[in-house]
């Protein structure tokens, strides 16, 4: 996370020294676009973090690793497939998680569609992402990654136990 | 004050949580750890993202995106779209916003698509950790069957979406 960020910082830097020498005025206005931006997506923003960590800290690693245990089957999938389709989760935080799952006695298919939904399915932005695209866009988007999901587990059981 | 209405979910998800502290102290005090932790790391990430996408509206013309994620971008459209989804941190939401930008710049809804697959499934700055954590054969079958799976998603969701028709529903949304 941290050399991820210090990356993209000096990414940025570079280019908003390189945009400020060519063009002041157009800096000025890419700025201000981004402020805009910031804005717009800041009370969905906080929204969504604060449903998240309720999420989280409800459903705590140890219940998890519980309910998709190495013998819950298809019916550990299916609950796989529920909790992480709650709410959109950056990586960083569910690889982590997914590790610490599969310590505390998880089975890695299940933990594969869990990881896999977290990053790409989530019904708390589903709001928000139909004011952005439309509701039939952002429902067909989000059954496409759980169908996505699925097949990735599917695979991971095949191949990997 | 029309401002603050757009807060109305958050500040009542605030009332419920004053409610769970009455009930559990434990779990509300959890709640906002990990709530917290996760408003510190996306004030530090964003920045850097925001910025990068202002600078990319004012200064990337609309014929050069057309060019390079456009209809008949081909390969250096999926190269670009990779690169793009792959740099960036942040969870799927924040691309939502850079889609639309991408959108109007002209962006074919093929790669629009595979961009957000490609943003959900591989991040260059995590792929290490995944690697190490969960083995080669893991990650690769994750990567490589995720992006083929979005890049024909994009193809299939190209003959019912049409670019005008999700700019469309953005702009209303801006009033």
């Amino acid at each position: 996370m941290m050399i991820s960020g210090m990356i993209l910082y000096t990414i940025a830097s570079i280019y908003l020294g390189y945009s400020f020498i060519k063009d002041k005025h157009k800096t000025k206005s890419a700025l201000l676009k981004s402020w805009k931006m910031f804005i717009n997506v800041l009370p969905d923003l906080l929204a969504i973090m604060l449903l998240t960590g309720l999420a989280l800290s409800l459903l705590t690693p140890s219940l998890i690793s519980s309910i998709i245990g190495e013998s819950s089957g298809f019916l550990g999938i299916i609950y796989s497939t529920i909790i992480g389709s709650i709410a959109l989760v950056p990586s960083f935080i569910v690889f982590p998680l997914g590790h610490t799952l599969i310590q505390n006695g998880a089975a890695l298919p299940q933990v594969a569609v869990l990881m896999s939904t977290l990053m790409s399915v989530g019904l708390v932005t589903l709001t928000m992402e139909q004011k952005t695209f439309g509701r039939s866009f952002a429902y067909a988007r989000n059954i496409a990654s759980i169908i996505m999901s699925l097949l990735f587990a599917f695979i991971i059981w095949v191949v990997m136990t | 004050m029309i401002k603050l209405k757009r807060y109305y979910f958050f500040f009542i998800l605030l009332l419920a949580l004053l409610f769970i502290a009455f009930m559990n102290q434990a779990l509300a005090i959890k709640t906002v750890q990990l709530t917290g932790k996760s408003i510190l790391d996306m004030l530090f990430l964003l920045p850097p993202i925001f910025i990068l996408v202002g600078l990319l509206d004012q200064w990337v013309k609309k014929e050069t995106l057309i060019r390079y994620m456009g209809e008949k971008s081909g390969i250096y459209g999926v190269f670009f779209t990779l690169l793009l989804a792959t740099i960036a941190a942040g969870p799927l939401y924040i691309a939502f916003p850079i889609a639309v930008l991408l959108l109007k710049k002209g962006a074919s809804v093929r790669y629009i698509v595979f961009f957000l697959g490609a943003w959900s499934t591989v991040k260059l700055p995590v792929l290490v950790y995944e690697f190490t954590s969960f083995g080669l054969k893991f990650t690769l079958i994750h990567i490589c069957f995720g992006l083929v799976f979005y890049y024909f998603t994009g193809i299939l969701f190209e003959k019912f979406y049409s670019q005008l028709k999700l700019i469309k529903v953005d702009t209303t949304m801006k009033v």
